[in-house]
């Protein structure tokens, strides 16, 4: 009887907790659909129901030539700032992980900061180092300040990489006589596949959404949240909507991309034990 | 294992771009904090005026508070909806966990700009809950109060921050030892209490990293208050952007970053104590 009577105010609680769960999942998808539903809407981004769907906005889009400026612009600042948030990421990875240095500690806080920090303190903090240096604001300015701040995303990244990675492989080929250049190369290099594409991709998303730190660096050129935010204030049209809808629809993809690069990278042990519950 | 050359030529590089790109530019704000602004133009005189303009003025104070305070909302309510979200998940998610868990984090990687813009154009007096109440014949007149409040930026951020918040508390569940709460229940302890006394105790150090997070954030945000606050809504860092922008004072500028710096860090040391002093082991 007292077990049938808590069985069911249990199940009771879980159903409650499914439901609480399931309004939770409504809340953080329905900015988005929304979104999507009226990137569709021929009478604007309000009202309610939408009616008379149209490709129209997507039209627009397509045949909007400052916003694919803006769309090149970024696709340069992101490519720059993976390779360098990369090549800086992984020496402070190998650094932290390998080497003793005076200031170490503070070192790694230091990367760690723009990370922590809001964006607009790396952000005006980037832009008086600019003015102090003489410094134009410019893509470039931005592909620095993007750079920069991802280098917390690549060391982290890279770091916990390393730390999982098996010392007895580097042993052994510098044992067997590999140089330690060759090591890095064959070795090293390989181990870390996996954290290089996933922080590579983060970097490229991250970089691709940038406002705060760009907000303060940027020149004439406009990367493409600054182009749409630019319009924002100008007053909002479901052209705004279609090219968002399409933002969100390229951050799926990417995802599912890092996905396929994962399950198959990873041996069948690792994965196994993936599944493990 | 390594060689002395090794390491020299790994650590050099990222030492000394930090140190010219990240050190020297952040202590440059905190120089700033220090300078003055006469006629338009700055002179590197070492004072501590801008402080206390900063605190003698109210308005500064002010928005201070109410900036503080939208950030623990929006703590609060992200800790609201992420525990019990992060709680099923861990308990209740079965077979399909690991895809509610994508479904959580994808958001993370949705643009900031086009989340904030979606809410810009539910909660507009021409938007789509306006549209929606309306047709509805709930209201006649739209409601003005929705976009254009610390409401707005309170939900936005809120928004926002929930899916970082429920990380780091459901890595904490699910690394919480099961046997654990087994033997709670064996030993006679309510779902209540084996919650209250088991789960989460051990679960803080997550709850605490992701509160850290979301009020953080919150503190500096400046786009969602530009986005969707309104005048009602503008908060220390909109402040911080027009004395850069048009008001062209950079030296209290920078004194009012430096003093967010200031919040924050002490705010990280504080909960890396607590976080360390909860920690199971």
């Amino acid at each position: 009887m007292v077990f049938q009577m808590s069985g069911t105010t249990s199940t009771r609680r879980a159903r409650l907790l499914t439901i609480y769960a399931a309004l939770v999942f409504i809340f953080i998808y329905f900015p988005v659909i929304v979104l999507i539903l009226y990137s569709f809407n021929r009478d604007g981004v309000g009202g309610f129901p939408p009616r008379h769907l149209t490709l129209d906005w997507y039209r627009q889009l397509f045949a909007d030539a400052s916003i694919w400026d803006a769309v090149e612009n970024s696709l340069i600042v992101a490519a720059g700032s993976v390779v360098l948030a990369l090549i800086l990421g992984l020496l402070a990875a190998l650094a932290l992980d390998r080497a003793n240095f005076p200031g170490k500690a503070l070192f790694r806080r230091l990367v760690l900061l723009p990370l922590i920090l809001p964006g607009i303190i790396t952000g005006l903090s980037l832009l008086m180092f600019a003015v102090f240096a003489g410094a134009q604001p410019s893509l470039f300015t931005v592909f620095l300040g993007h750079g920069t701040a991802l280098i917390s995303v690549a060391t982290t990244e890279l770091f916990a990489g390393l730390q999982k990675m098996d010392r007895a492989q580097e042993e052994a080929s510098l044992d067997l006589g590999a140089t330690p250049w060759q090591t890095f190369w064959r070795i090293t290099l390989p181990n870390l596949k996996l954290s290089l594409i996933a922080s590579g991709l983060l970097i490229f998303t991250l970089s691709m959404d940038e406002i705060a730190v760009t907000f303060f660096l940027i020149g004439r050129d406009n990367t493409l949240p600054l182009e749409i935010w630019g319009r924002l204030r100008r007053g909002i049209t479901p052209e705004i909507n279609a090219v968002s809808s399409l933002i969100f629809a390229v951050s799926v993809g990417l995802i599912l991309i890092w996905y396929r690069v994962r399950t198959r990278g990873l041996g069948a042990e690792a994965r196994e034990l993936l599944e493990r519950p | 294992m390594y060689s002395r050359t090794y390491k020299t030529l790994v650590s050099i590089p990222p030492l000394l771009w930090v140190g010219l790109f990240l050190l020297l530019p952040y202590g440059l704000m905190f120089a700033h904090s220090f300078w003055a602004v006469h006629d338009g133009v700055l002179v590197h005189q070492w004072n501590l005026h801008n402080y206390s303009t900063l605190f003698s003025k109210p308005v500064y104070v002010e928005v201070l508070l109410r900036t503080m305070r939208i950030a623990a909302s929006v703590t609060l309510f992200s800790l609201l909806l992420g525990y019990p979200l992060a709680y099923y998940l861990s308990f209740h998610g079965g077979a399909r966990k690991e895809l509610l868990y994508q479904l959580v984090i994808v958001p993370l990687w949705v643009s900031y700009l086009v989340r904030g813009y979606a809410w810009k154009t539910i909660l507009g007096s021409e938007g789509v809950l306006n549209g929606f109440l309306q047709y509805l014949h709930l209201t006649h007149e739209p409601v003005a109060f929705l976009l254009n409040s610390p409401f707005a930026v309170v939900l936005v951020l809120t928004h926002i921050y929930t899916p970082f918040v429920f990380l780091p508390i459901y890595a904490a569940l699910e690394h919480l030892p099961r046997p654990l709460v087994e033997a709670s229940h064996d030993l006679g302890a309510s779902s209540a209490q084996t919650f209250l006394r088991v789960i989460l105790p051990l679960s803080i150090p997550g709850l605490l990293a992701g509160a850290t997070f979301a009020f953080v954030l919150s503190l500096g945000d400046f786009l969602a208050p530009l986005l969707v606050g309104g005048a009602s809504g503008t908060m220390i860092a909109n402040v911080v952007q027009s004395l850069f922008g048009a008001a062209l004072d950079w030296p209290l500028g920078a004194a009012i970053s430096v003093c967010i710096l200031l919040v924050i860090i002490s705010l990280l040391f504080l909960t890396e104590r607590l976080e360390k002093r909860w920690s199971f082991k």
